[in-house]
């Protein structure tokens, strides 16, 4: 009895945590949006609001983009590469710029994007505000009757939804060029070419479902990052297992709204 | 005698199911300097915490300028703590902020003064700490001294009613710690601030306080003025006051169950 029990009850026990972490995760996003407007728009939220954003805007976004260029590069280079000598055998070299643009646009722009946005800001945000926790500075504005959400969350949350979506256009651009100059310099494929390619199978949809992706992927890293970093406990090493718990989480969460995204968009026609 | 700013009336914190402060009761009175008392572990810092509604008590009610902290709107809990000032252990700045940015912060959030007015404010409030060549220094560059004066000086940004000391002359030298204690007497004498000092170095409290409560495994064992104190007959006020090394605290720790637990020990 106590076989079939124990198990049941671990997995009620995990079921009831998890749903208890997604409430807070989605609690805290309710009143993120809930006092964005009062934080960039009522007239002392400008005082603060903005040069917040302003200031998390380059410390996500404009910093990464040197990395998350590289990396999208990289990945356009190898699937062109991975692709070519099956294609090769059917004598369709000349659709790698498809299958790239496709991949990219689509999918693997905004996710790797993503990703390295969670190693690189969410990591970042999660550390800080696990940092500001232990060292009673949360405390501190609370005391000051000044909100963390409306002062700490809201900045980093609008700054990563909107870097992301402008990351996820540079990344774009990089995968299909690292694409394009692999195919140019192994497998003798015209850079024109691939360019006029490029542009004929590309839709608007392709383009526009990716940067819906990269948005709500921007504000999902923020929001767990913001979350799990709040809520630190037990000093320095509370720091250390938040930022690793964002990491693990964040990914697992991008990949898991990247399939229902996938799924609905499918199910669309989109 | 005057008002009481803050009345708390019976109220118990339970953490993990145990009472870390019983049924406690306690008036501060406009105006007075009160230190709170107590070791490590005694419910005084959660006391603190409970009086400028940082945390729930789950019982009893705290009368804070005139409303019940448990009763409290958020605009009024808002209110409120605009008008109480708040110096924190470790001085609680904020590290990506200057430290007359600190110090500007809650003028910037509450106030619509233009930034000229606020930068002359930040300077006084400065110059009251000892701290106006340092203003664009970061945290990081400054002592611990210097942090919780800095710390002070963004407490009376708003020129509060109530000033919350969390342990105001910990870890600081006792140079140091004097000068924060003369801060402390100066804001309470100039400003007419009513001070509450949550503290267990006696040296200090003795300097700044007009009263004095000892808290004790989460309930008051004595309330007096600093000679009542010092002239008490309790052993436990006499050991914690004179830091006498035989007493009651210490025979506390001795009957633990050591040999019990020793014996208890599987080999």
């Amino acid at each position: 009895m106590r076989l079939i029990i124990g198990p049941i009850t671990a997995a009620v026990g995990a079921a009831a945590r998890s749903l208890e972490f997604m409430g807070g995760v989605g609690y805290l996003m309710r009143d993120a949006l809930g006092s964005a407007r009062r934080a960039l728009f009522s007239k002392r939220g400008r005082r603060l609001g903005w040069s917040n954003l302003w200031e998390q805007m380059e410390r996500v976004g404009v910093k990464s983009i040197p990395i998350v260029s590289l990396v999208l590069f990289c990945i356009g280079s190898i699937l062109a590469l991975q692709m070519a000598p099956t294609l090769r055998d059917f004598g369709l070299v000349v659709a790698i710029p498809d299958i790239v643009s496709i991949a990219v646009f689509r999918e693997l722009g905004p996710l790797v994007s993503a990703i390295v946005l969670t190693g690189f800001a969410g990591a970042s945000i999660a550390a800080e505000m696990g940092t500001m926790v232990v060292s009673e500075e949360i405390e501190a504005l609370e005391a000051h009757a000044i909100s963390p959400i409306r002062l700490l969350v809201v900045p980093r949350m609008l700054a990563t939804t909107v870097m992301m979506v402008c990351i996820a256009v540079v990344g774009d651009l990089m995968g299909v060029l690292g694409g394009m100059l692999v195919s140019r310099w192994f497998l003798d494929l015209d850079c024109l070419l691939y360019i006029r390619r490029t542009f004929d199978i590309l839709k608007l949809q392709d383009f526009v479902t990716g940067l819906v992706k990269a948005g709500v992927f921007g504000a999902l890293i923020s929001t767990l990052a913001c979350y799990l970093g709040l809520g630190v406990s037990g000093g320095a090493q509370g720091v250390g297992v938040a930022t690793t718990r964002t990491v693990v989480l964040t990914i697992v969460a991008l990949i898991a709204v990247d399939l229902l995204f996938t799924a609905v968009f499918f199910f669309l026609g989109l | 005698m005057s008002e009481p700013v803050i009345r708390v009336m019976e109220v118990t914190k339970i953490y993990d199911g145990r009472a870390v402060l019983d049924k406690v009761c306690l008036d501060v009175r406009q105006g007075e300097t009160l230190a709170i008392l107590g070791g490590s572990g005694s419910g005084k810092s959660t006391l603190l915490r409970l009086m400028i509604g940082n945390i729930p008590y789950d019982g009893g009610d705290i009368i804070g300028l005139g409303k019940s902290l448990g009763g409290m709107s958020d605009g009024e809990m808002a209110d409120y703590r605009r008008s109480i000032g708040v110096l924190f252990q470790s001085g609680a700045l904020f590290n990506s902020m200057s430290v007359a940015d600190n110090v500007a912060l809650p003028m910037r959030e509450h106030t619509d003064l233009p930034e000229e007015t606020i930068e002359i404010v930040v300077t006084m409030k400065l110059e009251q700490v000892g701290l106006r060549e340092h203003a664009r220094k970061m945290p990081s560059q400054l002592s611990g001294g210097m942090k919780k004066r800095a710390g002070l000086a963004r407490a009376i940004a708003l020129d509060p009613k109530i000033l919350f000391y969390d342990e105001p002359s910990a870890g600081l030298d006792p140079v140091t710690s004097a000068e924060i204690d003369q801060l402390i007497i100066d804001l309470n004498r100039k400003l007419g601030v009513t001070s509450v000092v949550v503290t267990h170095e006696m040296d200090s409290a003795f300097r700044i306080a007009d009263r004095m409560v000892l808290l004790d495994r989460g309930k008051f064992i004595v309330s007096g003025t600093p000679k009542e104190m010092k002239e008490s007959s309790d052993p436990l006020v006499r050991q914690f006051v004179y830091g006498l090394t035989e007493g009651p605290l210490t025979d506390r720790r001795r009957t633990g169950g050591y040999e019990d637990e020793l014996l208890g020990v599987n080999l």
